[in-house]
């Protein structure tokens, strides 16, 4: 458990609440797939979900962007705000809430486009830049945030499905960061990477704390220890336990979760 | 007891052998496969590619003014009124002229000997003077259609012996034929007419052309493609991307798959009723068989549309979708280019499929013997609404034709149409790799 831990957590201790889940269901048809979950999201913080496959960890990040809506037989009942307003209002357009909360995918999935492409589609959708070199600008700050500007800048019309599978996954963040989110959404960012690209993805995911609230879901126990400041624990569609990551890691209040992260359930 | 990895025991022994047997049933079928394709070749060209060719007769014609030109004033709505049967004398005489020229002695009668050229060959000539009065008077040398028999006998259709046969031709003419050949007066040519003319009656197969028959399969080909690829991809996209999963969606595709198995002649039945009785376009119009065509190589497209489309991986859209595109914009965007070189081979699949497709357009007229070439747009007809012929409808034509010449016209216009079938499906491959991307 020595790798756990050595992440600075000097955090101050009153953090906005930046995403407020109350009382959220999902059911994939008869499946109840998420049962009764009540969250409160930091601004400004790494939130990690962990469980065994299929907890519903990743159901539930998918509520948070409204991704679940592109699925015909998901039904999502309950309340989740953002900064206090309901995103599941019949007023809310998910393609606005998509742009303000971005999302990395468990595989990297760079468009079949250059790596400039990549990163300036979500700006050019959302109108974000006024000319050409407004939006050079946006590509290359995202690019920077994602730690791969120095990498691509000399072959920003390659393609981007050419980059090595971190480079992607980071090409993914830099594309998610271009529409400039105040939230931002990991699913499994590093389940496909070599341990090397995942350790540069974690940095990253640390040095972007510091802009957004980042939410990530893993299956790595180290990970979440590694890169998040508070860890919420999934089991069979419940939250079980949700607390500072230290605690969650050395002191679990559950008999399942202490279960899971020694090891014996998952 | 012991086994030994060396020796294979009896079921290893049987379960190769069961591989070996499959591999062979499959190589027999590839060369049973292949021989019936080598069969299909040699006789479409044997008997195809000698059309490609074409036997003329180059005559100095005397253009003499009593004959073309009976008032003598040039006019040429005057000099109209001399028929195509008016300027036969002139060919016969031109003739019966040149063998003198050569040197040639025979018992034909003059009239055997004028019988010698194509009778579309006083047509050419009529026409060439109508263009050009001032021809009138002239002594004019002509490049003249010989008569299919002649043409026959430089091919090796005919021979001496049929022809003693045969009440269309002699031995002496063809001997004359091959003297006037060897004096290079008769001469074989690649035939550019094969292309451009159109079809010529039951008498004068060495007329015969393609010309009409090309355009209005190209005029066709241009409805099919401007009305089955849109309409075919706006509703895969429709169907595969927004409309909701329920009974009666799953009802219409299956509907759409048992379409593209429903016999081809069902559509001309349908197009008939619809578009010729009821909305009542012209007949044996190129409108008529595109829109046809087009009902019947729409589910073919929308079944290979919707194949391409479900091909590109989720995680394209959920890529759009997360970076806050719009459904529209994720389709649009990102999976309609991926999914274009399937939609693509498809679309030139369904087209090639059209080009060949005989049997719904002799229920809409296309069957006519048309020897106009037909217009794009005329305001009386409208749109592609001039009477026309198609390709695979010409060959049905000429197949049914007796005289023999009009076998090999035939092969000749499968040759053509399997080039042309060929030109499309090499363009399929071509758009596929060069739009081909990997994700």
């Amino acid at each position: 458990m020595e790798d756990m831990v050595h992440v600075d957590r000097a955090m101050s201790t009153e953090q906005d609440i930046k995403i407020s889940a109350k009382g959220v269901q999902v059911h994939y048809a008869d499946t109840h797939a998420i049962r009764d979950v009540d969250v409160d999201i930091d601004d400004k913080t790494v939130t990690a979900f962990i469980g065994p496959s299929g907890c519903g960890k990743s159901t539930f990040l998918r509520c948070i962007n409204r991704m679940n809506d592109t699925i015909d037989i998901a039904r999502v009942t309950g309340d989740i705000r953002i900064d206090g307003e309901d995103i599941y209002d019949p007023k809310v357009d998910p393609v606005q809430l998509r742009a303000k909360v971005g999302m990395v995918f468990q595989k990297p999935n760079p468009f079949p486009k250059s790596i400039y492409d990549n990163v300036a589609y979500g700006p050019k959708i959302h109108g974000l830049a006024r000319n050409k070199a407004d939006l050079d600008e946006i590509v290359e700050k995202s690019l920077r945030k994602a730690a791969l500007w120095d990498e691509a800048k000399d072959r920003l019309t390659a393609p981007g499905t050419g980059l090595s599978g971190g480079q992607q996954q980071r090409l993914c963040i830099a594309r998610a960061i271009a529409t400039a989110p105040e939230v931002l959404l990991m699913d499994e960012p590093c389940s496909a990477l070599d341990p090397i690209a995942t350790a540069q993805v974690e940095e990253l995911i640390d040095e972007l704390r510091r802009s957004f609230s980042v939410v990530i879901v893993t299956h790595s126990m180290q990970q979440a220890a590694r890169v998040s400041q508070k860890t919420a624990f999934f089991h069979l569609g419940n939250l079980v336990e949700y607390d500072d990551t230290d605690k969650i890691f050395t002191n679990p209040q559950d008999p399942r979760t202490e279960s899971y992260i020694s090891g014996r359930i998952g | 007891m012991k086994t030994s990895l060396l020796a294979s025991d009896a079921r290893t022994k049987k379960r190769n052998a069961a591989e070996a047997r499959f591999k062979a049933y499959g190589l027999s079928a590839i060369v049973v496969a292949m021989l019936a394709l080598a069969i299909l070749l040699t006789s479409v060209l044997t008997n195809g590619l000698s059309s490609f060719q074409q036997t003329f007769i180059a005559l100095p014609v005397e253009l003499s003014a009593e004959r073309v030109d009976k008032q003598g004033n040039r006019d040429p709505a005057e000099m109209a009124k001399t028929t195509t049967i008016g300027y036969a004398p002139l060919l016969r005489d031109a003739i019966v002229a040149e063998v003198e020229r050569q040197g040639l002695t025979t018992e034909m009668s003059d009239k055997d000997l004028g019988d010698m050229i194509s009778k579309e060959a006083a047509a050419t000539v009529r026409n060439r003077v109508l263009a050009n009065p001032d021809l009138v008077g002239e002594t004019v040398t002509f490049d003249l259609l010989a008569a299919g028999r002649i043409d026959g006998y430089f091919k090796g259709r005919v021979t001496l012996e049929s022809a003693a046969l045969d009440g269309n031709t002699s031995p002496e003419a063809l001997m004359i034929a091959q003297e006037l050949a060897d004096a290079g007066v008769i001469e074989t040519k690649f035939n550019w007419n094969f292309f451009t003319a159109p079809d010529a009656s039951v008498q004068r197969p060495e007329a015969a052309g393609l010309g009409v028959a090309i355009l209005g399969s190209l005029y066709m080909m241009l409805v099919v493609l401007f009305l089955a690829l849109p309409i075919g991809v706006a509703s895969s996209i429709y169907l595969e991307e927004f409309a909701p999963k329920n009974r009666i969606t799953d009802i219409i595709e299956v509907n759409i798959s048992n379409l593209a198995a429903v016999p081809s002649i069902v559509y001309g039945i349908l197009g008939l009723a619809i578009f010729i009785n009821f909305m009542e376009f012209n007949q044996s119009s190129p409108l008529v068989g595109g829109l046809v065509l087009t009902l019947m190589t729409l589910p073919t497209i929308i079944i290979s549309t919707r194949a391409a489309l479900k091909s590109v991986p989720p995680s394209i859209r959920d890529a759009a979708l997360g970076v806050g595109a719009s459904k529209m914009q994720s389709v649009f965007h990102h999976v309609l280019p991926l999914a274009a070189p399937g939609i693509l081979t498809g679309t030139i699949i369904g087209l090639a499929q059209a080009l060949g497709e005989t049997a719904p357009l002799l229920l809409i007229g296309m069957v006519a013997f048309v020897r106009e070439y037909p217009a794009a747009y005329t305001p009386e007809a409208g749109l592609f609404g001039e009477a026309s012929t198609a390709l695979p409808v010409q060959v049905f034509n000429w197949t049914q034709r007796s005289d023999p010449a009009f076998v090999e016209r035939a092969s000749g216009a499968i040759i053509t149409l399997l080039v042309f079938l060929l030109i499309m499906n090499a363009v399929a491959i071509y758009l596929r790799r060069r739009f081909e991307r990997r994700w």
